[in-house]
This record gives C-alpha cells, structure tokens and sequence, in this order.
C-alpha cells in the first residue's frame, strides 16, 4: 500500500513539475512578488505634491509656509499659486494632493490674538492619503502654534499653573515602525497558501477533463489514498517555498525571527493544510478547469480582502469579522507576524492554529467523500 | 455546430466578404452558447461581480475603530480615574483596565491589543505639584498603520483631557489660535467607503475581465479544435474575435450591474457622464479581456494559464493599482513597475470620473493608455495564434 502511495505521489509531482512553464509559474513569480510587495503595500504617505496658496506677506505666514515645505519627505514638491482658479484646476488634475489656503489677515490676526482660520483642501479620491496627510498637517500647525505664535504672542513663560504631560510613545517589535517589516510577514503567509490553492485546484478537475481521474477511481488506491497523493506535492512546494521567503525574510530585509523558526514551520504546515483542503474541494466539485479556476478565484479573493492585509479586521463591521474566523488566511499572518517579529511563543501559536485544522478536515473529508459519490 | 461551420467554409471563394462574417457570426454564437451553458460564467458575469462589490464595500475600511488598548493604572487615586473615563468613553477605543504592566503588556503579541498605556504611580501627584508628568505608550510595531494611528489618537484625548480638567490653567489649546478648516473635495459630504467604492470596482472588474478570457483559448488550444479551426480559412483575426465579442458582451453587463448598485444602492455619485463612463470602462475591458486571452494563447495549456492568472491577475491589481496603497509613496522602481499595470488608469479614471466630473487631463491620458494596452495584448494574442506544425 504504501509503495502504491509513494508512486502515485511521484506522478503528482511530475504532473506539476514536468512541464518548464508550469515550473516557472509556480517558483518565481512568488519570490519576485515577495520582493515587490513588501515595499509596495505601504500605509505611509509621503512623496506627494502640495500646493500652497498664500493671500498674506506677513512674517508668520511667512514662517508657517516654510515650516510646511520644509517637510520634503511627505511634500516632494510644493506649488505655489496666485489664484483661486489655479488651484481648482490643479487639485482637479490631481497635479497636487492637498492646497493650504492662507488668508490676507491671518498674520496680523494671529499676531493681536484674534483667532484666525486655516483653509485645507484635499483630494477626496484619494480618500486614505487625504485622511492621513490631513492628520500630518495639523501636528504641522500645532508645532507652529506652540513653538513660534505662543512665543511671539507672550514671549513670557507659560503660566506657573499649567500642568503638562510628556507621552513617551514605544513602539515594540518594530521600534522604527518600518513598514517593510510588517508587511513581508503578511506577504509570506498570503503567498504560501496562495501556491498551494494554484496547484491543488486544478488538479483533480484537469484529470476529470481528461478522463484520467475514472482510472485512478477504478485503481486498487481508495480515496484517503488520493487525497495524500494529491495533498503531498502541494505541501512540499508551499512548506518549500514558505520557507524560502522565510530565510529572505530574515537574510535580506533583516527581520529578528523572533520565535522559534520551527514553530513557524509548523504553523505553515497547518495553515497549508488548510488551505490545500480547499483547494481539493474546490476541484472536486468542479466539472471542468474553468469552473475549479473560478472557485479558486472566488476564495482566494476574499480570503485575502478579509486577512487584515489590506486593511485591519478591527476596522470591518462585526458581522463580518466572524467571516475572518473561517479564512485560515487570517490566522497564519498573524502567527507569522507573531514569530517573525513579536517573539510569539508555543502557547499563543497553538490557540491562533487550531481553528485551522476543522478547515482542512471538513473540507478534505468532504472531497474524499465526492470521489466515492463519484463511483456510484 | 462544427458540421455547420463547415458547411458555411465551404461557401468562402463564392461571397468573401459575407461569407466571412456569416464564419465570425457562426462562430460568435458557438462561443456564446458554450458560455452560457457553463452556469459558472454566467455566475462570474452576474453573482461574482455583487459579491466582491459588497466585501470591498465592507472589508476595505479606511475608518478606524475600536483599537485594543491597555490602560495600566498604578494608583487609583480620582485624577486618574478620570483621565481612565475619558478613554473608556472615547469610542475609537475599548480599553482593558490592568493594574500591573505585566498583565497586559505581553498581549501585544499577536495583537490582542493594539497598544498599553501606562498611567505611572506618582502621576496624580505629579499633575498636582504641576511638575511633568510622563506616561509610556507601547504600540504594537509589527502593524505599522495602526501603531501610528494610536499614537495619534492617544496624544488627542490626553490634550482634550488636560483642558476638560482645567488643568492647562487658561492657556489656549492651539486648534483655538489657529482653526483648521479641511474641505474635501469630491468626497464632503460622503463616507470614506463612498470614495473608496469606484476605485474598488476598476480592480472587480480586473479580476472578473481575466477571469472569463484567461482559459478560453487554452481549452481550444487543448482539445485540439484549435488546429481544426486554424486549418479552416477565417483568418487568426477572427477567431481572436469571435473569443472576444461575447466576453466583452458579459463584462460590459457585469460592470454595467456593479455601477448601478454602486451609483443607485451605495450612494456613490456619478459625477461625469455616462457615456464618458461607457466608453472609459469599454476600453478597459478590452485591455482585460485581451491579458486573459493573451494568457491563454501563451500558455495552451488551462492548467499553466489558471496558475499564471491566479498569480498576475489578482494581488498585482490589489496593491499595485493604487487602490489601498499610495502609488507616489512606493519607492521610484515600484513607481516604474505600476505604469504597466492597466488597473492603475482605470482606478485613477474611475474615481475622477465618479467623484470629480468629466476633467478630461485626468480622464484622456488614462483612456489613451488603456487603448495602447488593449491593442498591444490582442494584437500579440493574434500572433501568437498559429498552428505549430512541428
């Protein structure tokens, strides 16, 4: 029996492997997406364009605009303009993100102590990047007011009564908050599984298309047996790759791998398990090739719209964040990020990896359990 | 059907012209039919498309809530009461009450709190003696964007509190000198989710345009009815076509369906116009369909083109279109590497088109590129199409 497993596990693998496009596809593409990726999905915003539309001269406008263009690494580049006009059709061109408007009095306003207004336009298409430059330019205004207005106003100390907190703010795991960091671990996870979603969802409906899969019903092996021969290649090319990324992960962008690498690889063991259960459901049930392409697309696209990637599940209705529960997606990024950065240990890995494995056993037991529909 | 095709090549030396169309009609209606009859195209035309508009509707959030935050006290005097009531009733926040660092501080890990606080001993004397008063925060680093954003919100409320407690003794908060007015354009007087919807659906309609090209011409290709084909004389263009005329029927229907429950259901505004709208999304799809085809003509193979359209079709045009993650704050190369990825124009058309009105700087540049891209794909598919008789 177990040679029988044995060769039919080697046919597998010659099934994904023979062919050199085939090869291609599944060990490049991910690695250079890896690369990418990690420097692409970044929440940051810098490097835009900012306008600036000055209706005062006077000194404290003066020092409030270079205050604003001296921060080069959000603002790349700042515009100035001379009319209204000009700057609707600069933010309508998006040739800048956001204007600030400073009007003729605000100068002299400030200086007598007349409370005064600061106009900023933003882009709304660019709704994120509004939100967070909008937040950038009022720490902006507020350093102008403490340091520069409150000393120009009083030049006297602040009165002896006031009491003021210091925060001092740390951040842990991460203590530059480079997002590099954060994001490659969510990209491992993500890819891994995704190459194991792209080798077994095919699998089983290609040999129903080409009337190979009868055979192998009809062979001495029984489903269980199948089900190994076709979860096997898929688990040592993800696990493979998996922990390829891993080793650039900590050799390249110099994550701590904080955790126990073993633990890590044990994590992506369950988390493909999983995943390759789905895949093989998602085959099994298909007729043909094209409709196991589209139940791939149909889990993979959501599976990664709700892992917290892209945005926090935190920030997702409630409703929806018991759907996040089921997408083993969810809980291998937060596993990786655990051990790559946090220093996560067996107790936590092991309460964040067991939903996982109803996952891969429901959906494995319910694709075997086709195969012998199948024969009746 | 192919009895009948062959039937019509026979008649191609008497009328040319007629004869041509009459293989490209037969043959549209052939790829039509067997469309149709997969229920799972029809199901990628009509039942995917509201599916992903309703998860990036509510999955992609911008907004921010509910951050895990633990507050540790170290003494229970009332001032600090009081600053802990101001967090609890924040509602950006649910707040964990420790009165040990150590209780909490390890659930940074694996995110079961986004940050700590902690409130030291000797603060409420310290606020009393009107000395410095310092308190640590610890963010979780390993979620960048949300460790800012705690920051943030943190730094807020304990301004708002020290005003609230009268303890800034008269001295003016700086939002008092100095009042920020933000207007924002194209997007004042709707959510977030609201601007976030038309860029969404430029990457649904990327995935639904690949999805129902990117294997049809690999079937043909393997079950050898594309030699068939070729050794009849319609020529490669049409055949080419013939694939394309029903998919692009199917996805102009499936992004016709998504714009109005988007525009109708979702209060997202339509800005420019219609027709500007029908022919920006008509030239995109034509760039996406022919990527799947051209897929599909490289590879002949369903298996090597799923794989292929798997890896590029999705993740590419989730984080390199400029959707979620600011294309002008990538490093320069990544910046490149954008600009081949026609999701990119369309996201950027989409939303002015939308949120902002027919401004034709935005609009023309993306839709000129985009016919480029449709170009460059069919025509490539088109040559890539030949028997190879080896």
């Amino acid at each position: 029996m177990l040679n029988r497993i044995v060769r039919l596990i080697i046919k597998e693998f010659l099934a994904v492997w023979r062919d050199p496009h085939n090869r291609f596809v599944l060990l490049v593409p991910p690695l250079v997406q890896l690369l990418i990726f990690s420097f692409a999905a970044t929440h940051e915003v810098k490097n835009v364009q900012l306008g600036i539309y000055s209706e005062d001269h006077g000194s404290a406008a003066r020092e409030l605009i270079s205050r604003f263009a001296s921060a080069r690494r959000t603002f790349s580049h700042v515009q100035y303009f001379q009319d209204l006009d000009d700057v609707h059709r600069a933010i309508d061109t998006q040739d800048v993100i956001a204007v600030v408007h400073i009007g003729p009095t605000f100068s002299r306003d400030l200086l007598s102590g007349t409370p005064v207004a600061l106009q900023i336009l933003l882009d709304g298409r660019k709704a994120y990047a509004a939100q967070v430059i909008s937040g950038y330019m009022s720490q902006i205004t507020d350093r102008f007011v403490g340091e520069y207005v409150a000393v120009s106003i009083d030049p006297s100390k602040p009165p002896r009564d006031a009491a003021s907190i210091k925060l001092v703010s740390r951040a842990w795991f991460n203590s530059n908050l480079d997002s590099v960091w954060s994001t490659i671990p969510g990209l491992v996870g993500i890819l891994t599984n995704l190459i194991a979603l792209i080798v077994t969802s095919l699998s089983i409906a290609r040999e129903k298309e080409l009337g190979t899969f009868e055979q192998l019903l009809v062979s001495p092996l029984r489903p269980l047996e199948i089900l190994i021969g076709k979860t096997t290649p898929a688990m040592v090319l993800g696990l493979g790759e998996g922990m390829a990324m891993v080793a650039i992960a900590t050799l390249v962008f110099a994550l701590p791998c904080a955790g126990s690498p073993l633990l890590l690889f044990g994590a992506l063991f369950v988390s493909l398990f999983s995943t390759i259960g789905i895949g093989l459901l998602i085959s099994s049930l298909a007729k043909t090739q094209q409709q196991a392409f589209f139940g791939a697309f149909a889990f993979l696209v959501p599976a990664i719209l709700l892992s917290g990637f892209v945005t926090p599940v935190e920030n997702m209705p409630a409703w929806l964040r018991w759907v996040t529960y089921l997408d083993p997606i969810y809980y291998i990024i937060l596993i990786a990020k655990g051990i790559l950065l946090e220093g996560m240990r067996m107790p936590t890995v092991l309460q964040l990896a067991w939903p996982m494995v109803p996952i891969g056993v429901v959906t494995l037991t319910t694709a075997g359990w086709t195969f012998r529909q199948r024969l009746e | 059907m192919s009895q009948n095709l062959a039937a019509e090549s026979q008649h191609v030396d008497v009328h040319p012209q007629r004869s041509r169309l009459r293989c490209m009609w037969g043959l549209v209606r052939k790829e039509t039919y067997q469309m149709l009859r997969d229920p799972s195209s029809v199901g990628i035309g009509i039942a995917l498309p509201l599916l992903l508009l309703f998860l990036f509707t509510y999955a992609i959030s911008l907004d921010v809530r509910n951050i895990k935050l633990g507050v540790v006290c170290e003494d229970n005097s009332p001032i600090v009461n009081r600053l802990l009531a101001s967090f609890q009733n924040n509602k950006y926040f649910m707040v964990h009450v420790a009165r040990d660092r150590r209780e909490v501080q390890d659930d940074l890990v694996g995110g079961r709190l986004n940050g700590v606080l902690v409130i030291p001993a000797d603060f409420a004397s310290r606020i009393e003696r009107r000395s410095l008063s310092p308190l640590q925060l610890l963010v979780r680093g390993s979620d960048v964007s949300t460790a800012a954003l705690v920051q943030n919100y943190v730094r807020g409320v304990l301004r708002h509190w020290l005003i609230q407690e009268g303890l800034n003794a008269g001295q003016r908060n700086s939002g008092e000198i100095v009042r920020i007015e933000s207007r924002v354009w194209f997007n004042q007087e709707i959510e977030s989710r609201a601007a976030l919807l038309p860029g969404s659906i430029a990457v649904i309609m990327t995935l639904i345009g690949t999805l129902l090209t990117a294997l049809v011409v690999a079937r043909e290709w393997e079950r050898g009815t594309m030699e068939a084909l070729l050794a009849t004389p319609i020529t490669r263009m049409d055949i080419v076509l013939s694939k394309f005329v029903p998919y692009f029927i199917l996805g102009m229907l499936a992004m016709g369906l998504v714009a109005a429950v988007s525009t109708l259901g979702l209060g997202v505004p339509l800005r420019g116009s219609l027709w500007v709208l029908i022919m920006v999304s008509a030239t995109f799809l034509c760039s996406a369909l022919g990527l799947g085809l051209l897929i599909s003509s490289v590879t002949r193979n369903q298996f090597v083109a799923s794989q292929v359209a798997l890896i590029v079709g999705y993740l590419p045009a989730l984080i390199l279109s400029g959707l979620v993650f600011e294309i002008d704050s990538m490093p320069r190369l990544i910046q490149y590497l954008t600009c081949v990825m026609p999701p990119r124009y369309f996201v950027s058309a989409l939303r002015t088109l939308f949120l902002a009105g027919n401004v034709w700087q935005v609009i023309l540049p993306n839709t000129v590129v985009l016919l480029g891209f449709a170009a460059f794909f069919l025509t490539v598919t088109i040559q890539k199409t030949k028997m190879n008789l080896e």
